[in-house]
């Protein structure tokens, strides 16, 4: 039969049990609807980290006290307090093809200013700390070695700390006391959101990480070293390079330090929305199986029901290949319609969830491609037997069939 | 000429129920090309076991059957299929015409399968048109089956058995479902295209409607027991303009326009 004969006659078919064709294709929309806003929601918490990551910086390598095993980069975090600052001097000496390195001091404290207080991260950094984190200044300057080299209290602060401290006036020039230490502000960092772990990175006052190994913390070891090597290309040698130095540096005692690149932490960090992603899909999936079935279902009642046509047809000369087609056909187009449904009501139920619940959500096309082709597979492989079974009908019974 | 029908001691057995039913027992049959024949006989006495097998729907158990010199016992289920769009046209007792479809489109059918599917559908529509006008239905061609009547609708389904050009049209108890004066109808239908050559085996078990035919075979218990030429042969029209001069006689009908 010619092929567009075949699509008006199943067509037709379908028409012809409109509530019934609509009831089975719901199994098929509610099917691909589900995977469809379930990947969405997998993949935008993908996306949301992938951004984080990127917001990392470029090239960046860190090192991080303490030996653990990879995958559980939290887990030994500042446990072994055995970073120095020389550890960082060493790595930006010997360490060929690092652009920039900068040791990092972390800690929490109240800061006032103004006449209001507020509980905040106080981390003591390195001056090309922006530069690595590729983090601009809305206003004022990073600053320098020299304020490094003299202890200097100044600071530069986060968008958060800046609403919730100065929210009517430039903070620039005014100082904040950390520990009744008064800090000059001489920069503000611009937006950077959320970090990979949820923490909001503007809430936070940056000081040169000796004034807060000296007069803050009063600590002898750093909490990290953050690297950036010059290109991507150069990330897996200069992180040899680190760990070898730092391990000669030690002189034969137990590696007490983790270097990880920004690929590594990346990885780790998707690997919980990549799981997810997966697990939401395929629980989506299962409710397209079922659908599947409840097409296999309908073609069945639908060739019992049709017997007499289908003998017909044999009678007049079709092969059973043409009626094989023809009922693959009808089950096709009821999946693939139900497909098409489905993804509409999945990009809609993403939407709805991202404007109500705050998700970020991502519908991506190659989704919604994979599951309509997907809904077709269904339609074609649940459509199969029930076809196949009308294509083996013997002519005179089938024309005899009451 | 050779004939475009020959069965040669042919047989069927129903092996399918607990016991074997012989239904056709070793019939011969030449019919050639122009033939009009009825077959007739009780029911149960093999008419349609032999229709079947002369429709190659189904394979005799035992015997030869040449279709216009074709031995089917030696084609496959697909090229019995092709056989059967090409060479044979059917017409049933109950009309089976795809509900929901129109006139038109159930006299296209056959065309869909077989050597005629390349056709363009412009050429389709019009040899449909062609035979709904021959069987004098060309202005019903949108119609449904449910929107005609039962003379209609088996006037569609000799159009669709026409629609191939078949060798011959067979016919199973074509007038079984219909009232007397629509049989008649249907009988000037197949005399006229008896007329133009096509060869016609139809089934029938009333006498009068067998009388329309050219040749009369009488079977029993799945044997031929008579075969011999129409008697007396009816001819459709005027059995209609008697049946419309009784009709207007009993105030049924308006008599005919003076
Ligand atoms: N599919 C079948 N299976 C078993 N027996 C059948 C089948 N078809 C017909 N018969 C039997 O074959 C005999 C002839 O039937 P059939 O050809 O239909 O007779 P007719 O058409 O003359 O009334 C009957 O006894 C009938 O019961
Ligand atoms: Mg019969």
């Amino acid at each position: 039969m010619r092929f567009t004969s075949v699509i008006r006659v199943a067509l037709r078919a379908l028409r012809r049990n409109t509530m019934r064709s609509m009831l089975t294709a719901l199994g098929i929309i509610i099917g691909v609807g589900a995977v469809i806003t379930m990947v969405s929601i997998g993949n935008g918490a993908k996306a949301q980290v992938e951004a984080q990551v990127a917001s990392l910086g470029q090239n960046i390598i860190s090192v991080f006290p303490g030996s653990f095993s990879s995958g559980g980069m939290r887990g030994g975090y500042g446990s072994a307090p055995t970073l120095t600052p020389e550890d960082a001097d060493a790595i930006m000496a010997e360490v060929e093809d690092v652009d920039a390195v900068s040791p990092e001091v972390r800690d929490r404290n109240q800061v006032l200013a103004n006449g209001l207080n507020w509980n905040t991260n106080v981390n003591g950094e390195g001056p090309d700390y922006a530069m690595i984190r590729n983090w601009r200044l809305v206003s004022g300057a990073m600053f320098t070695d020299q304020d490094v080299k003299s202890l200097s209290k100044v600071c530069v602060i986060g968008k958060t700390v800046v609403d919730q401290l100065f929210p009517n006036e430039d903070p620039i020039g005014q100082s904040l006391r950390i520990r009744n230490l008064p800090f000059r502000i001489i920069g503000v960092l611009d937006v950077k959101g959320f970090s990979l772990f949820g923490s909001d990175q503007d809430d936070v006052v940056i000081i040169p990480y000796t004034s807060h190994m000296r007069r803050v913390s009063r600590r002898t070891s750093i909490s990290m070293i953050q690297i950036q090597a010059s290109g991507p290309e150069k990330l897996d040698k200069v992180k040899q390079d680190i760990e070898d130095l730092l391990t000669q540096r030690r002189k034969g005692r137990e590696p007490d330090f983790t270097v990880r690149t920004q690929e590594e932490i990346a990885a780790a960090a998707t690997q919980t929305s990549k799981t997810m992603t997966l697990l939401l899909g395929a629980i989506a999936g299962v409710s397209l199986v079922v659908g599947g079935i409840g097409i296999m279902n309908i073609m069945l009642v639908s060739v019992t029901e049709r017997t007499r046509e289908i003998g017909i047809r044999l009678a007049i000369g079709a092969h059973g290949r043409d009626v094989l087609t023809q009922f693959l056909i009808e089950a096709i187009l009821l999946s693939s319609f139900g497909g098409i449904i489905g993804v509409t009501l999945g990009i809609g139920a993403s939407e709805l969830v991202s404007y109500y619940n705050g998700w970020p959500v991502l519908v991506s096309t190659s989704s919604v491609v994979i599951a309509v082709a997907f809904s077709a597979a269904v339609g074609v492989f649940f459509g199969f037997y029930p076809a196949r079974k009308a294509a083996q009908l013997d002519p005179i019974d089938a024309l005899r069939y009451e | 000429m050779a004939p475009v029908v020959h069965i040669a001691d042919i047989h069927k057995i129903y092996e399918s129920g607990e016991v074997p039913v012989h239904a056709v027992r070793g019939v011969s049959l030449d019919i050639h090309k122009g033939e009009f024949v009825a077959l007739m006989g009780a029911s149960g006495s093999g008419k349609s076991t032999l229709m079947n097998l002369l429709g190659c729907l189904d394979r005799p158990t035992r015997g030869t059957y040449l279709l216009d010199g074709i031995d089917i016992d030696k084609l496959d289920r697909n090229e019995l299929a092709d056989l059967r769009n090409q060479k044979l046209g059917f017409v049933f007792q109950g009309f089976n015409l795809l509900a929901r479809t129109t006139a038109l489109e159930n006299v296209e059918l056959p065309m869909l399968y077989g050597r005629h599917r390349r056709h363009s559908s412009a050429e389709v529509r019009d040899r449909a048109m062609h035979c709904l006008d021959i069987v004098g239905l060309s202005d019903r061609s949108d119609h449904f089956p449910n929107q005609l009547s039962g003379g209609q609708q088996q006037r569609v389904a000799i159009a669709r058995g026409l629609v191939n050009q078949p060798h011959v049209l067979l016919a199973d108890e074509p007038t079984g479902n219909l009232d007397s004066r629509t049989s008649i109808e249907v009988m000037g239908v197949f005399q006229k295209l008896n007329e133009q050559g096509i060869t016609i085996v139809m089934v029938t078990h009333e006498l009068d409607i067998a009388r329309f035919c050219k040749r009369n075979l009488i079977l029993r218990d799945g044997v031929v027991v008579r075969d011999e030429p129409t008697h007396d042969r009816s001819i459709a029209e005027e059995a209609l303009g008697l049946l419309h001069q009784a009709e207007a006689a009993a105030k049924l009908t308006h008599a005919p326009a003076a």
